[in-house]
């Protein structure tokens, strides 16, 4: 199993830290993985990407031509990815900030509308966290309690009663996958 | 014990394997894109634990001379920072060379020249392994491409830089510095004591120990015989550094009929697009020097008797290749491929580039 995956959006709306969360995931299921960021002004505001290699072999190159599955989170990286995306593979997009859908017939698309969701739940930042349960839910790669203990092993102390929280959304993002 | 796996960036596993090695003291001022170290380092505090020195100091001038001065009472000290940062210290890196001291230096490089860019580069090949600063000397270089070599050059770096009293420098690309990936950091040690090193560095200024006189360190020798006495014994050095600490690693070589030389990052995107090649039956090998200082040389020259043509891939306009050429003899061809100021070629570019410049290939 390897899975090549880019995750695009704006600055700010948790693009980083979910694939970071999908690395740790890997991690905890004994999976090689790498994570390779978008870093520098787009952390203020533009648009940031990180590309996450999740595989039971060993990762050759961090940096890629063409992915199995995009997560787009605007238009612009709507626009610079689609076609990136390999024929068989899988985009899913949040419609909110997208006004051209995707026009690949040769890939599976996904609509998930997480911002709606995230605004259900009354809590904006579980926007990221419903996107991951899609992709978990579209492709597998991981397992829920491995990105469970993923955020256990990653997050503060302090901050672990939010776990049951993210697990929710990730579940809500499973239902709407 | 299971050896605990960690995910962590590069700069953050150069830190922790800091702490970890026994490093007394860590001189350095922010710059992307590798804050992540001092950060690291002011997170973990290691002030409280070991006894470590970290301090952001005022500029990366006085962080190298923290070091000059660190080294020279013969602790386990380091710096590190990126491209323009690394221009700034070569003054101190001379000294520290011509002083004969060891020393840490770590350059997550970045795309230049000026201030440049904050994205990947290795346009500081020249400057890394043919001097930067002014004067005869070498340092040794070693280049990661991986979060773990990340972490275990820090070790390696100074453990030769004691072995051979002189600067080793860890020249990352911005890539590996910035992703992450899993790592098992290197078992932790204490720091030498005081004792400890006034044994295994006599030449330090730690005070006379009962001596009749005081070790002084300097880098001034105004008498020209002296002077180039000092020079031979420097050159004599670096005689047995590229005798014995060549590094490399080979990838789809026993049958390879061309060879990509690259290193870094550069040399992972290379071997995937050494995969491709291989899959269209273009039978494609990778040197990936580990040491740039010492150069794989020797290697390089045996590899261009087996092999019709050479690329090398590189984030700069073609540097490391001066070196690949004078290692092969004009044995055989030698191109470059390189992308610049913060450009990274995808595994795709490095293959369009490896049949642009050998169509034969494809048979």
């Amino acid at each position: 199993m390897k899975e090549e995956i880019i995750i695009a959006g704006f600055g700010g709306q948790g693009v980083l830290s979910m694939g970071k969360i999908l690395a740790y995931a890997g991690l905890m299921d004994n999976l090689e993985v790498t994570w390779m960021p978008s870093y520098g002004p787009e952390q203020r505001g533009g648009t940031a990407n990180v590309t996450v290699i999740v595989s039971d072999e060993q990762i050759s190159s961090p940096v890629l031509d063409t992915y199995d599955t995009a997560v787009l989170l605007n238009q612009q990286s709507l626009d610079k990815f689609e076609n990136k995306v390999k024929t068989g593979g899988t985009i899913i997009y949040d419609p909110s900030g997208i006004h051209r859908a995707p026009e690949r017939t040769d890939v599976k698309v996904v609509v998930v509308d997480a911002m709606t969701a995230a605004i259900e739940m009354n809590n904006a930042k579980t926007y990221n966290m419903i996107l991951l349960g899609a992709l978990l839910k579209q492709r597998g790669l991981v397992s829920v309690d491995a990105v469970v203990k993923g955020l256990k092993k990653t997050l503060p102390e302090r901050h672990h009663h939010l776990i049951p929280l993210n697990e929710q959304a990730i579940k809500r993002g499973m239902e709407l996958a | 014990m299971a050896e605990e796996v960690k995910l962590m960036k590069g700069n953050e596993a150069i830190a922790h394997a800091a702490i970890r090695y026994g490093c007394d003291g860590y001189f350095g001022y922010p710059i992307t894109p590798q804050s992540e170290l001092l950060e690291t380092l002011e997170d973990l505090m290691p002030w409280e634990s070991t006894g470590m020195v970290v301090l952001q100091a005022e500029s990366e001038v006085a962080a190298i001379n923290m070091v000059y001065g660190g080294a020279a009472s013969g602790k386990a000290v380091m710096t590190s920072s990126s491209s323009p940062g690394v221009s700034l210290k070569q003054e101190g890196i001379s000294y520290i060379a011509a002083a004969e001291l060891p020393a840490l230096i770590v350059n997550v490089m970045r795309g230049g020249p000026g201030l440049g860019t904050i994205q990947p580069s290795q346009a500081d090949y020249f400057q890394a392994t043919k001097g930067g600063g002014h004067g005869d000397y070498h340092l040794i270089v070693l280049a990661p491409a991986t979060v773990q070599e990340m972490a275990d050059f820090v070790g390696l770096g100074f453990d030769l830089a004691f072995k051979y009293r002189t600067p080793a420098m860890i020249l990352a690309d911005g890539i590996v510095g910035q992703m992450m990936e899993k790592v098992v950091l290197p078992e932790p040690r204490a720091r030498r004591t005081d004792a400890e090193i006034a044994e295994q560095c006599p030449w330090a200024a730690t005070g006379r120990h009962g001596r009749a006189h005081r070790n002084v360190v300097t880098s001034l020798e105004l008498e020209p015989a002296k002077m180039e006495v000092n020079n031979i014994r420097l050159q004599e050095t670096y005689s047995r550094i590229a005798a014995s600490e060549v590094r490399y690693k080979e990838y789809h070589t026993e049958d390879a009929e061309y060879l990509i030389v690259a290193f870094g990052t550069v040399a992972r995107i290379s071997l995937k697009a050494i995969e491709d090649a291989r899959a269209a039956g273009i039978k494609v090998g990778l040197l990936r020097p580990i040491t740039l200082w010492p150069f794989p040389s020797e290697r390089l020259l045996e590899l261009s008797k087996q092999v019709k043509g050479i690329l090398t891939v590189e984030l700069n306009a073609g540097q490391m290749i001066e070196d690949v050429k004078l290692a092969t003899e004009f044995n055989v061809p030698v191109h470059h491929f390189g992308r610049m100021g913060g450009i990274v070629p995808n595994p795709g570019e490095v293959y369009d580039a490896l049949v642009k410049h050998f169509p034969e290939a494809i048979k």
